[in-house]
C-alpha cells in the first residue's frame, strides 16, 4: 500500500478559523451544561472573547504572511493578504452584528424566540412569547457561520470552498427562523432561504464536478494552469465556471439570483439580517474575487461581458425595485442588491485596483448597513419593530437624534460626499473606469441616482411629515446596540472624511496567492 | 494678534454652536450668552483696532494663515484672515452695533418661545459677517457671504409658521442666489485669469488683464453686490425681508449685511478703479436705486417697509459713492457707518413702537405717540434728523459729500448724478418726515384694542439711547478721521481729475435747503394726520399723489415684469424641468411596479427564475466559447 | 481491458431479479386461497394496525430527530473505518486528529443529550 504523506499544517495561519470553530463548540457545550440563567452572559462573553482572539490572530498573521508561507493544509487553504484582510473584516463586522444579536434591552428576552419548534400561535407559544428569554444557541450558530465565512474567503480549492459555503450557510438558515415576533414570516423566510440556497449549492457542486473534469484537479492553481496550457475540454471549463459563479452570485444577491433577498431580509430577525447584509456579502464577494482572480484569471476576457451584463441588471433591478418599496427592510434588501451590482462593477476592474476597491467597498458598506439595521431595531411599537415606511413619517420630530443618525446612514447609501458611501462608490467606479468599463460606470451612476430617490424619500418622510398617531417612538437602546450604532456611524463618517488609511490597507492587501 | 483675530470670529461661532446644539438645556441663560458673545468680540475688536493704530501707516495690515482650505492641483486657497483699516471699521460696526441690537433683542424677544434659537442664528450671523470682512481672499469672503445669507434666510423665516415670513425667506434666498451665482462666477474668472483669489495678488495682477476681462469680472462682482445689498435690479427682496423680527431688520437688513455689497466693491477698489465703464455702471445702479427707494418710500404705509425702502435708497447713495471712485470710496464707507447707527436706531425705534402698539405696523394707525413713548420719540427724532441730513447730525457730514462728489464728476453725467442725488435728498426728507410726523405727532388714529401704549423696558431703550448718540455725533467724528484712517486701503490718489463745480459751502447750502423744503412740505401735509386712515386708495394731497403715481409706475415697470418673469420661470421650472423629472420618475416607478410582480413570494417562481437565469448564464458562457 | 470480473456480478443480479419475479408471479397459481379478516388487513409486523386518517395523518417529530441523530453517528463510523484500516500509516497524527473529530461529534451528542433529544417523551 502506498504511503500516506501527512499534510503540513501552519497553525498560525489557520488560527483564526480554529479559534472560532473551537469557540463555537464551547458555545454548544455551554448551552448543554450551563444553567439556564447563566447561559446568556457566558455565551456573550465567550463569543466576543473568541472574536477578539481570532482578530488578534489575524493581525499577528498579517505581519508575517508572504507568498511562500500563505498556502497550507495540503494546498486546501491559502491564507494570503486578501484572505487575511477579508477575515479581519468579517470578524469585526461579525462582532458588531453580534452586539445587535446579543441585545436584550429592547425587548424582554431579546429578539429571538425561546423554542423555535413550538407551533406558532399555540398556547405554549403565547406563554413563551411573553415570558421566556430567547434561545442562546444563536451565539454558537453565529460563530459557526463566521468560521465558515473565514474558511470560505481563504479556500484554495473548490471543494474546500463548497464545504465552507455549507458551513456558513446552514447556521444562517437556522438563524433566520428564530425571530421572536412575526414567527410565521420568519420561518417562511428561513425555508425559502434554505431551499433556494440548497438549489444554488447544487449548481456550485455541479460546476465543481465539471471543472474537475476539465482540469483533473480542483485547486485554483491547477485550474489556472490547465486554462493557460489549453489542455482539457474547454466546454467543461466554461460550463463549470458558469455554474460555480451562479452558486456564488446567489450568495452575493446578484440578479437574477437575487429573488430570495427581499423575503429573507424582511422575514429574518433584524440582527440576523444585518449579519447577512454585511458578512455574507463580504464572504460572497471574497469568494467570487478569489475564484475569478485566482482561478480564472486567464479567461477574464471571456467572462467579463457576462459578469458585466449581470452587474448592469443587478444595479438597475435593485435600484428600480427599491423605488416602490413600502417596507424599510425590503427597501434595504433591494439597496443591498443594487450594492451587489456596484461591487460587481469593481470586480470587473480586474486588477489589483479592482480587488482593493471591492475590499474597500465591502468594509464601508458593511459598517453602514449594520448601523442601518441597528436603527431599525430601535424603531418599534407594542408589536415589535415598525418597519412599514408610513410608520416612519415624522420620526424626525419624535426622535431627532436617531432620525439624524439614520439620515446620515441614508445619505451614505445615497453616496453623498463626506460619507463612506461616496468614497467607496468612487473607488469601485474608478477601478472599473481604469479597467475600460466606462459604460458600466455610467450605468452605475444612473442607478445610484435612481437609488438616491427612495433613500431621500425616507429622509423627507422622517423630517418633513407630521408625526401621526401611528408614528412609533424610538426605544432607548441598550449598551450593545448603542455600541454597534456608534461604531457603524463613526466608521461611515470617518471613511467618508479620511479614506486614506483604509485605502492604504486595501491596496497593501490586494494580491491573491494561489 | 495671532490669536486675537481668529477669536473675533470664533467666539460668536462657538456661542451659536452652544445655543443651537445645546437644546433646551440652554433655554434659561442662552440669550445672555448670545449677548455676551458679540460684546466679547467688540472688546477684542477694540484691542485689535488700537494695536493696529499703533503701527506705522504703511504697515497697517495684519494677515494670518490658519490652514490650507483647498489644496488641489493649482488651486490653493488658504483659510486666511486679514485685519486692515477697512476690516477694522467693519469689525467695530458689526460688533458694536451688533451688541446693542443683541441687548435690545433680549427685551424684544422676551415673550417668544424661540428666543434661544433666535440668538443662536443671530450669533451665527455675527460670526459669518465677521468672517466676510476679515477674509484675506475672495473665497473666504464668499464663505462669509454665504454664511450671512444663510443666517439671514433663517432669521427672515424665523416665524416659519407664518406664511408670509416663509415666503419672504424664500424670496430673499432666491434673489440672493442670482447675485451669489454671479459672484461665484466672478471668483472663477479671477482664478482662471490670475490663478489666485488672494486680495493682494489679485489686485497686483489686475493691471495685466485686458479691459474686457476686468469689465466682466467687475460686472460679475457687482451682480453679487447688488443681490446682497438690494440694489437694482435685485432690490425687491429687501422690503419683504421685514417679515423677520425687528432686531433682525435692524442688524442684518439695515446696518450690516446689506452693506456687504458696498464692502465688496470698496475692497475690490483696484478692480473697479481700473475700468471707467465699470464705474459708470456702478454709479448708475446707485443713482437709479436711490431714486427707486425714495419714490417707493413715499408711498408705503407700513413703518418697517418705509424704513426698508429708505435702506435701499441709502445703500444707493453708498453705491454712488463707491462708483465715483477716488476719494468717494471713503465717503461711501463713512456714510455706511453712519447709516449703521441711525438706521439701526430707527428700526429699533420702530420695534419699540410696535412693541407698545400690539405689533401694529401701519403708520396711519399711529399718531400722538410722543407723550406715551418719550424716549423712543426722542431717539427716533435723532435718527430722523440724521438721515435727512440736518447739520450737525451725522447724515449731513456723510451724505452731502457724496452729493458734492457726484456733482463734481466730469462731463454731463456729473450734473445728472448730482441732480439725482440732490433730488433723492429732498425726497428722503419728505418721506422720513411723513413717517415721523404720522407716528409721533398729530391726532391719535389707533385701532380700538389699544388703550395705553407704553414705553418699552430699559433693556430696549438703553440701546436706543446709545444708537441715538451715535446718530448725532458719528458723522462729525468720522468726517476726517476715518477718511484718513482708510487711506492705506482706499487710495484716493487714483481719482480722475475732478471738476470743481460746487464748493463744500454751496453744496451744503443746496442740500440743506432742499431737505428743509421736503421736510416742510411733509410737515404741512401730515401734521393733522392723514386722510388715508379709512380710505387707503384715495390720496388727497397733490404731491403725495404724484409720488404714488410714480410708485404705481414703479410697480408696473419693475415689479410686475419681475413677477411675470418669476411666474414664467416657475412655470418653466414646473412644466419643463419638473416635468422631465416627474416623467422620469413615473417611468422608473412604473417599471418598478411591474418588476415587483415578479417578486410574488412563491419559492417555486423564485426557483424557476433562478433556473432561467442559470440557463442564460451557462448559455452565454458557452456562446462566448463558441464565438 | 476486459469486463470479465464483472460478469459474475451481473449474473448474480439477473438471477436475483428473475427469482423475485418468478416467486411473485407463480404464487397466485400454485398456492391455496383461504381468506380471513386478518389476512385482508394491512400488514404491520403482526401488530393490530391503528386506524389512520385519510392522507396519512401526523406522527411525532421524534422519528425525524432519531433519524438525524443516527446520521451523525453513521458518518462517524464512515470516518472511523478507513482510519482504522490505515492506522499504522497515519500514526500519532491520525490518532490525535481522530480524537479531535470524535470530540467534535461528542459536542453535538452532549447537546442533544442535555437538551432532551434522547428522551422519547
Amino acid at each position: 500500500m502506498k504511503d500516506i504523506s501527512l499534510p503540513h499544517l501552519n497553525y498560525a495561519a489557520l488560527a483564526p478559523m480554529l479559534i472560532l470553530f473551537g469557540v463555537a463548540c464551547v458555545g454548544v457545550l455551554v448551552d448543554a451544561f450551563a444553567p439556564r440563567k447563566a447561559r446568556y452572559p457566558i455565551q456573550l462573553v465567550v463569543a466576543l472573547v473568541g472574536l477578539i482572539a481570532a482578530f488578534v490572530a489575524v493581525v499577528l498573521r498579517a505581519g508575517k504572511v508572504t507568498a511562500e508561507n500563505a498556502i497550507t493544509a495540503a494546498g486546501a487553504v491559502s491564507v494570503d493578504k486578501p484572505a487575511l484582510f477579508l477575515q479581519g473584516t468579517l470578524i469585526v463586522l461579525g462582532a458588531v452584528a453580534l452586539l445587535l444579536i446579543g441585545e436584550r434591552a429592547l425587548e424582554r428576552g431579546g429578539p429571538f424566540v425561546a423554542q423555535a419548534a413550538i407551533t406558532v400561535g399555540s398556547d405554549a407559544d403565547q406563554r413563551q412569547a411573553a415570558r421566556e428569554s430567547g434561545a442562546t444557541e444563536v451565539f454558537p450558530l453565529t460563530i459557526f457561520s463566521l468560521s465558515g465565512m473565514l474558511l470560505f474567503v481563504a479556500a484554495n480549492d473548490l471543494l474546500t470552498m463548497f464545504v465552507a459555503l455549507e458551513v456558513f450557510s446552514l447556521p444562517l438558515y437556522l438563524l433566520c427562523a428564530l425571530a421572536r415576533r412575526r414567527r410565521l414570516i420568519s420561518q417562511e423566510a428561513a425555508l425559502k432561504y434554505f431551499l433556494l440556497g440548497a438549489y444554488a449549492s447544487a449548481f456550485f457542486l455541479f460546476g465543481l464536478a465539471l471543472l474537475y473534469g476539465f482540469a483533473g484537479g480542483i485547486t485554483f492553481a491547477k485550474i489556472n494552469e490547465s486554462a493557460q496550457n489549453g489542455t482539457g475540454n474547454i466546454t467543461l471549463l466554461y460550463a463549470g465556471l458558469a455554474l460555480v459563479s451562479i452558486g456564488l452570485l446567489f450568495k452575493a444577491a446578484a440578479v437574477p439570483f437575487h429573488v430570495w433577498t427581499p423575503d429573507v431580509y424582511q422575514g429574518a430577525p433584524t440582527p440576523v439580517t444585518s449579519l447577512m447584509a454585511a458578512c455574507t456579502k463580504v464572504a460572497a464577494f471574497g469568494g467570487l474575487l478569489r475564484v475569478l482572480y485566482a482561478g480564472f484569471d486567464r479567461v477574464h476576457w471571456d467572462y467579463s461581458p457576462i459578469i458585466a451584463a449581470i452587474a448592469v441588471l443587478t444595479m438597475l433591478v435593485g435600484s428600480i425595485l427599491a423605488v416602490t418599496q413600502t417596507d424599510i427592510k425590503r427597501l434595504l434588501a433591494y439597496s443591498s442588491i443594487a450594492n451587489a451590482g456596484y461591487l460587481l462593477v469593481g470586480v470587473l476592474g480586474n486588477s489589483a485596483l479592482g480587488l482593493s476597491s471591492v475590499m474597500f467597498y465591502l468594509v464601508a458598506y458593511g459598517f453602514t448597513v449594520i448601523a442601518a439595521f441597528a436603527v431599525i431595531t430601535l424603531v418599534r411599537d407594542a408589536d415589535g419593530e415598525a418597519t412599514h415606511l408610513s410608520r416612519w413619517a415624522g420620526l424626525g420630530r419624535r426622535s431627532p437624534f436617531y432620525a439624524t443618525v439614520f439620515t446620515v446612514i441614508l445619505l451614505s447609501f445615497a453616496g453623498i460626499p463626506l460619507t463612506s458611501g461616496f468614497t467607496s462608490k468612487f473607488a469601485v467606479f474608478s477601478a472599473a473606469g481604469g479597467g475600460d468599463q466606462s459604460w458600466l460606470v455610467i450605468v452605475g451612476v444612473v442607478s445610484s441616482m435612481i437609488l438616491a430617490f427612495p433613500y431621500l424619500r425616507v429622509v423627507v418622510m422622517m423630517w418633513l411629515s407630521e408625526p401621526g398617531e401611528q408614528t412609533p417612538s424610538v426605544s432607548l437602546p441598550g449598551m450593545l446596540t448603542s455600541a454597534a450604532l456608534v461604531i457603524g456611524v463613526v466608521i461611515t463618517i470617518f471613511v467618508g472624511v479620511a479614506p486614506q488609511p483604509l485605502l492604504h490597507l486595501t491596496s497593501e492587501a490586494a494580491n491573491f496567492i494561489r | 494678534m495671532q490669536t486675537l483675530i481668529p477669536l473675533l470670529v470664533a467666539i460668536p461661532l462657538a456661542s451659536a454652536a452652544i445655543l443651537l446644539l445645546g437644546g433646551r438645556l440652554t433655554d434659561r441663560w442662552g440669550h445672555w450668552l448670545g449677548v455676551l458673545a458679540p460684546m466679547a468680540s467688540f472688546v477684542l475688536g477694540l484691542i485689535a483696532f488700537f494695536k493696529l493704530a499703533d503701527l506705522p501707516v504703511d504697515a497697517r495690515a495684519y494677515s494670518t494663515q490658519l490652514w490650507n482650505f483647498i489644496d488641489s492641483g493649482s488651486l490653493h486657497v488658504g483659510f486666511g484672515l486679514l485685519f486692515d483699516p477697512l476690516s477694522a471699521v467693519f469689525v467695530l460696526l458689526i460688533t458694536g452695533v451688533g451688541s446693542l441690537i443683541h441687548l435690545y433683542a433680549v427685551g424684544y424677544m422676551s415673550h417668544d418661545e424661540g428666543r434661544r434659537r433666535f440668538f443662536g442664528y443671530f450669533n451665527l450671523f455675527v460670526a459669518a459677517m465677521l468672517l466676510l470682512v476679515l477674509g484675506n481672499n475672495y473665497v473666504m469672503l464668499y464663505l462669509g457671504w454665504e454664511g450671512v445669507g444663510l443666517a439671514s434666510y433663517l432669521l427672515i423665516s424665523f416665524w416659519y409658521n407664518r406664511n408670509s415670513a416663509a415666503t419672504a425667506g424664500k424670496k430673499a434666498f432666491l434673489m440672493n442666489r442670482v447675485g451669489d451665482a454671479g459672484f461665484a462666477i466672478g471668483i472663477f474668472l479671477m482664478f482662471a485669469t490670475l490663478g489666485t483669489t488672494q486680495y493682494t495678488e489679485v489686485f497686483a495682477g489686475v493691471a495685466k488683464l485686458s479691459t474686457g476681462t476686468v469689465l466682466m469680472m467687475g460686472l460679475l462682482l457687482l451682480l453679487g453686490a447688488c443681490g446682497k445689498s438690494g440694489q437694482f435690479p435685485l432690490q425687491s427682496w429687501l422690503p419683504d425681508a421685514m417679515e423677520g423680527p425687528t432686531p433682525v431688520s435692524a442688524l442684518i437688513h439695515a446696518a450690516t449685511m446689506v452693506t456687504a455689497g458696498v464692502y465688496l466693491i470698496a475692497r475690490s477698489n483696484p478692480i473697479f478703479s481700473a475700468n471707467a465703464t465699470l464705474q459708470t455702471v456702478v454709479v448708475s445702479v446707485g443713482a437709479l436705486t436711490l431714486l427707486i427707494g425714495c419714490v417707493i418710500g413715499c408711498a408705503k404705509d407700513d413703518i418697517k417697509r418705509v424704513l426698508a425702502w429708505s435702506t435701499v435708497s441709502q445703500i444707493g447713495y453708498m453705491f454712488l459713492g463707491v462708483g465715483l471712485g477716488g476719494g468717494a470710496y471713503a465717503l461711501a464707507i463713512i456714510h455706511l457707518l453712519a447709516h449703521g447707527f441711525f438706521k439701526a436706531n430707527m428700526f429699533l425705534g420702530a420695534g419699540s413702537v410696535m412693541h407698545g402698539m400690539n405689533d401694529q405696523t401701519d403708520i396711519r394707525r399711529f399718531g400722538g405717540l410722543r407723550k406715551y413713548m418719550p424716549v423712543t420719540w426722542l431717539t427716533f427724532m435723532m435718527g430722523w434728523l440724521a438721515i435727512i441730513g440736518i447739520p450737525p447730525l451725522s447724515g449731513f457730514f456723510t451724505k452731502d459729500p457724496i452729493i458734492e462728489a457726484a456733482f463734481n464728476r466730469p462731463g454731463w453725467t456729473g450734473w445728472l448724478f448730482g441732480g439725482v442725488a440732490l433730488l433723492g435728498a429732498g425726497l428722503t426728507a419728505f418721506y422720513m418726515t411723513r413717517l415721523f410726523v404720522l407716528t409721533f405727532h398729530g391726532p391719535k388714529r389707533w385701532t380700538e384694542d389699544i388703550e395705553h401704549p407704553h414705553e418699552s423696558p430699559w433693556i430696549m431703550t438703553i440701546p436706543l439711547i446709545f444708537l441715538a448718540i451715535g446718530s448725532v455725533v458719528a458723522g462729525f467724528m468720522m468726517k476726517t478721521s476715518v477718511v484718513t484712517w482708510l487711506t492705506p486701503v482706499l487710495d484716493p490718489t487714483g481719482a480722475e481729475d475732478e471738476v470743481h463745480r460746487i464748493t463744500n459751502v454751496t453744496g451744503a447750502i443746496l442740500s440743506v435747503a432742499i431737505t428743509v423744503v421736503g421736510a416742510g412740505i411733509a410737515y404741512m401735509l401730515f401734521r393733522r394726520g392723514t386722510a388715508l386712515v379709512e380710505q387707503p386708495a384715495g390720496p388727497v394731497v397733490t404731491a403725495a399723489r404724484n409720488n404714488l403715481y410714480a410708485d404705481a409706475f414703479n410697480v408696473a415697470v419693475f415689479e410686475k415684469p419681475g413677477n411675470w418673469l418669476t411666474r414664467g420661470l416657475v412655470f418653466l421650472d414646473y412644466r419643463g424641468v419638473d416635468g422631465l423629472v416627474n416623467s422620469l420618475a413615473a417611468i422608473v416607478g412604473g417599471g418598478s411596479g411591474r418588476l415587483r410582480r415578479l417578486q410574488n413570494g412563491f419559492v417555486r417562481s423564485y426557483a424557476l427564475s433562478m433556473l432561467t437565469g442559470a440557463l442564460l448564464v451557462v448559455g452565454a458562457f458557452l456562446m462566448v466559447r463558441l464565438g | 481491458m476486459s469486463l470479465s470480473p464483472y460478469v459474475p456480478i451481473v449474473g448474480l443480479f439477473a438471477l436475483a431479479a428473475l427469482f423475485a419475479l418468478f416467486s411473485v408471479a407463480i404464487a397466485p397459481f400454485v398456492g391455496p386461497r383461504r381468506y380471513n379478516r386478518a389476512k385482508l388487513d394491512a400488514y404491520e409486523c403482526g401488530i393490530e394496525p391503528t386506524p389512520q386518517p385519510i392522507g396519512g395523518g401526523r406522527f411525532p417529530v421524534k422519528f425525524y430527530l432519531t433519524a438525524m441523530l443516527f446520521i451523525v453517528f453513521d458518518i462517524e463510523i464512515i470516518f472511523l473505518y478507513p482510519w482504522a484500516v490505515s492506522f499504522n500509516q497515519l500514526g500519532v497524527f491520525g490518532f490525535i486528529e481522530m480524537i479531535l473529530f470524535i470530540g467534535t461529534v461528542f459536542v453535538a451528542y452532549a447537546y442533544v443529550w442535555r437538551r432532551g433529544g434522547l428522551d422519547w417523551d
